[in-house]
């Protein structure tokens, strides 16, 4: 890369930061709309029942009310995935969870449109409901769809290689059956949406908290039948998605609706409850796992069953159970593999898409399992890892592409860094280090709606004032992904950042964008914005070679100057001469796709898992136990993460920490609960995210390996290291207290209960002892 | 928002935000959150939960740090009251400001103005905090994007100490 370095690798502060920090960012919830009507949304208090009626004519005929929209308004239904859309907008006939929409009202301000939900008259014939998956999957339970008989949405059967041949040949077998928490996203900010219709015109104008812009605007035009020339779409600044935003949600729908219904602007605000019950999380998981290594400690086979209660619709559900399965591949040299999944339905918000989609919980059955195993053969967990560490390019016996490859790296480094070898074991009672390995992919290989074009498209314009703007779909949602893409215009064409301005997210505008979800702006984005900002610079030395008389191939870019032998023409010069030769103001266009190889196995699901580069991370948790409370302080943690290459270290190092500390929520306290299908978790005290006093010092480094095929050779930065710290948080209190949690989040009632288990155990084994 | 239906008459309340005297006529119970974003436009200054819960409001109120969604307006009557948008100067960030900037103290943006004005008041009553008593001061806010590591890291540099 020409010039390299001079703007990518440089710790930067994201270009919108002083926004942020000013109070002049403009959130969803912040748009100005002078005499917006308010909507709200009336949820069903009943887990599962038919619908006998709902009476509106009352709220309808309030003063001050102006629309008023049940199911009957929208008889479409929408989803992700083009093969599982089965989520209506507003309940029609039956209702699957509490909290489902039923009706909407926009009306001239809150207290009318409270007043007009208290006037809607709601019957519903309870039906009997199932909270577990068990339960669900019960011979005589009632399907929550009549097309999902037993309430399976999708099982999967995968098999690779030969694991009766790896579990004979194993001298270590562990098969423990672990399980994980329902949690949520909890994003800062709660969900809203802005909705604008001209009903002279038939255009919608949406503003939303979305992940996905592109997916809201097909689901618009899908659910409210409008062409999708008649919608635009605009993502204002977003307070954090990690999932929650990646696919459409109802509420987006039902303020676009109430704007049609009403003919005007409808303000949208969910309540922290609300955002809660729209949910999207990720699911309670059971992992029964097997695994079986040799006495040197390499993997011989895994079989794992996985049972994921997906809630009330499929949303992302059948992607979730097949990652987890994918997934177990690609991190270590694995060479047999039998998988049995099971995304079961039940009367619950419905599941989604979180941070480390599908990988998090088996990922901390896995590490569990080897951390116990280490243990039982006498080896150093480190060791153990090494002994099955993969050898890039490698492809994996599911189909998974691996090109780049630093896990070795950042195992040296938080072993080193976290003093593991004197430690260790050392540290007096209670106290305790453990250790474990994540990865994650940089972006999904197969985008869900195959169209044929490519994968991300991003146009760069330059105007007589020499600022390159770039243009792109791709929604900033706070990773600070409009930063990078800046950061790579300006690198490749030598211009100082400070040039280099972004407009993101308006389907006016913008080229379209699969959306920020399974962290593939920055390698699939950033890639097409290289190559926008290379077919510039080419268009610039043209110009430049007509400019200085000189052939093209003598023409040397130069930090935005242009040389050929003695001659020296500047960017605005530049810039004038081709803006002339071309007709006016240079709109460059540049793309990526990810290659047929890259794109996953042939066997059915095979697409899922499968991404052009995966991330590494290993880190060591250091804990303090105290046995009187069962409360674990989480004194420090080392991380090593290989991004392939630090765009923004400053972004990066944010990133990486904010995924620990993510990982930390779920593995000591986070749970989304519910009691006979309530809520018991909906409010930002009853789900505990931990507080700055319970979070520890994160010592971050970054390993780059150079991915062959990332920009600049990056790849993913925020999600890899998330599914590491629960299992190396289990081992650390393993370590400390002897004891083998297997059941997250490790609550403090949790630890004392397994302690005390323990101490009864021991008395009892004394006692027939003595006798 | 949060308005009850039966309010009670509104008065006039006077105090200075940000420095300008302002009087604005809102009923009783007026939550100063509501008062502050939807009667005076200034939505620098965040919700983030359903009451009390997470400090994305937070205000000073004389230079201590208060919620304001669990304020009403009436209590401001003749007294200082600071958002987000009245720390900066001729449009130059404040240092607190400049030190969450720059130490990405702020991913997505959306706890950042009750985290700044948190800091603010805290490095008004103690100039060089000990990271305890950062840890102190910031404990009602929460934060689901940095971890923390890096707001610690932006007070501790605005205090001249990073
Ligand atoms: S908005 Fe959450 S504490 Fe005020
Ligand atoms: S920066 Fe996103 S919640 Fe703090």
């Amino acid at each position: 890369m020409r010039n390299a370095r001079a703007v990518v690798g440089q710790p930067t502060p994201l270009i919108d930061g002083i926004e942020k920090v000013t109070g002049q960012a403009v959130y969803t919830a912040d748009l100005p709309a002078e005499g917006a009507l308010v909507g709200r949304i009336l949820r069903s208090k009943e887990a599962h029942g038919r619908i006998r009626r709902i009476d509106i004519e009352a709220a309808r005929a309030l003063p001050g009310v102006r629309a008023v929209i049940t199911g009957a308004d929208c008889p479409l239904t929408y989803g992700v995935l083009p093969i599982a859309m089965n989520e209506p907008v507003l309940a029609r006939e039956v209702v699957r969870y509490r909290g489902e929409p039923l009706a909407a009202v926009a009306a001239d301000d809150a207290v009318t449109a409270a007043a007009a939900l208290a006037l809607i008259a709601v019957e519903i014939d309870p039906l009997p409901a199932c909270f577990t998956a068990a339960a669900a999957r019960a011979p005589d339970a009632v399907a929550l769809h009549a097309d999902k008989p037993g309430n399976l949405e999708r099982e999967v059967h995968h098999r690779f290689g030969d694991v009766e041949a790896g579990f004979a040949a194993a001298d270590f077998i562990r098969e423990h059956v672990y399980s994980c928490a329902e949690v949520a996203h909890a994003q800062m900010e709660p969900h809203a949406a802005l909705a604008s219709f001209d009903p002279e015109r038939g255009q919608l104008l949406m503003q939303s908290t979305s992940q996905v812009p592109y997916y809201l605007h097909l689901m618009l035009a899908r659910c409210l039948d409008l062409d999708p020339a008649a919608i635009r779409v605009v993502k204002p600044f977003i307070g954090g998605g990690f999932g929650a935003r990646v696919e459409v949600l109802n509420f987006e729908l039902i303020t676009a609706l109430l704007a049609r219904a009403s003919g005007g602007t409808v303000r949208m605000v969910l309540s922290r409850e609300e955002t809660f019950l729209t949910h999207r999380g990720r699911p309670e998981t059971e992992i029964r796992l097997k695994l079986g290594i040799t006495a040197a400690g390499r993997l011989t086979a895994c079989a794992a069953e996985v049972v994921q209660r997906g809630g009330a619709y499929a949303g992302y559900g059948i992607v979730t159970i097949l990652y987890a399965g994918a997934l177990l591949q690609g991190l270590y040299d694995l060479p047999a593999l039998r998988y049995d999944g099971y995304r079961v339905y039940a009367n619950l918000p419905p599941c989604g898409a979180m941070r480390g989609h599908g990988a998090v919980d088996v990922r901390f059955a896995f590490e569990a399992a080897l951390d116990a195993l280490a243990a039982e053969a006498g080896l150093d967990p480190f060791a153990l890892r090494r002994a099955n560490l993969l050898a890039a390019p490698t492809e994996t016996p599911n189909g998974l592409r691996v090109e780049s490859y630093g896990l070795g790296t950042c195992l040296d480094w938080v072993e080193a860094a976290s003093g593991w070898r004197a430690r260790r074991g050392r540290l007096g009672p209670g106290r305790g280090l453990g250790m474990a390995c994540s990865h994650y992919v940089s972006g999904a290989a197969k985008p869900i709606h195959w169209t044929g074009e490519p994968h991300a498209v991003v146009h760069l314009r330059l105007d007589f004032d020499g600022g390159i703007t770039v243009l792109t779909g791709a929604a900033d949602i706070g990773q600070g992904s409009s930063t990078v893409m800046a950061q790579a215009a300006a690198e490749v064409l030598g211009v100082p950042l400070a040039r280099v301005r972004v407009i993101a997210a308006d389907s006016a505008l913008t080229p379209k964008d699969n959306g920020s979800y399974s962290s593939r702006v920055t390698f699939m984005v950033g890639n097409a914005t290289i190559a926008a900002a290379r077919a510039l610079r080419e268009r610039l030395v043209a110009a430049a070679a007509v400019l200085l008389d000189a052939p093209e191939a003598a023409v040397e870019d130069a930090g935005g100057q242009f040389h050929a032998g003695e001659r020296v023409a500047s960017f605005a010069e530049v810039t004038r001469a081709a803006l002339a030769r071309e007709g006016g103001a240079i709109t460059a266009k540049g793309s990526f796709t990810c290659p047929e190889p890259f794109q996953g196995g042939k066997h059915r699901g095979g697409a899922v898992g499968a991404t052009m580069g995966f991330s590494y991370a290993a880190q060591v948790v250091e804990v303090a136990v105290d046995a009187e409370t069962g409360a674990i302080t989480v004194e420090q943690v080392w991380v090593a993460q290989d991004c392939g290459f630090a765009i923004n270290p400053l972004a990066v190092e944010g990133q990486i920490q904010g995924a620990v500390w993510m990982g930390m929520g779920q593995a000591l306290s986070e749970e989304t609960g519910y009691e006979s299908g309530l809520a018991l978790h909906a409010s930002m005290l009853d789900y505990k995210v931990p507080t700055i006093l319970d979070s520890p010092p994160i010592a971050v480094h970054v390993v780059e390996s150079l991915d062959p095929n990332g920009p600049f050779g990056a790849k993913e930065a925020s999600e890899g290291a998330l599914a590491g710290f629960p299992p190396a948080l289990a081992a650390a209190v393993a370590d400390a207290v002897g004891l083998r949690m297997d059941r997250l989040p490790i609550t403090p009632d949790r630890l004392l209960e397994a302690l005390a288990q323990r101490a009864r155990a021991g008395r009892l084994a004394r006692a027939l002892e003595v006798a | 928002m949060q308005m009850q239906p039966d309010a009670p008459p509104a008065a006039p309340r006077r105090f200075r935000l940000n420095g300008r005297d302002r009087s604005v006529t809102v009923p009783d119970h007026a939550l100063l959150i509501d008062t502050l974003r939807e009667t005076l436009r200034l939505t620098g200054t965040k919700q983030g939960c359903d009451g009390g819960e997470c400090g994305a409001c937070t205000v000073l109120i004389d230079s201590v740090p208060r919620l304001a969604c669990l304020t009403r307006t009436g209590e401001c009557e003749g007294r200082v009251v600071e958002t987000i948008e009245g720390l900066a100067r001729q449009g130059r960030m404040n240092r607190v400001q400049r030190a969450f900037h720059e130490q990405l103290g702020t991913q997505c943006g959306y706890c950042t103005p009750g985290m700044v004005m948190a800091a603010e008041a805290l490095l008004r009553r103690v100039p060089h905090p000990t990271e305890p008593e950062i840890r102190a001061a910031l404990a009602g806010n929460l934060c689901r994007c940095t971890g923390y590591v890096k707001i610690i890291a932006a007070v501790q540099a605005a205090a001249g100490e990073g």
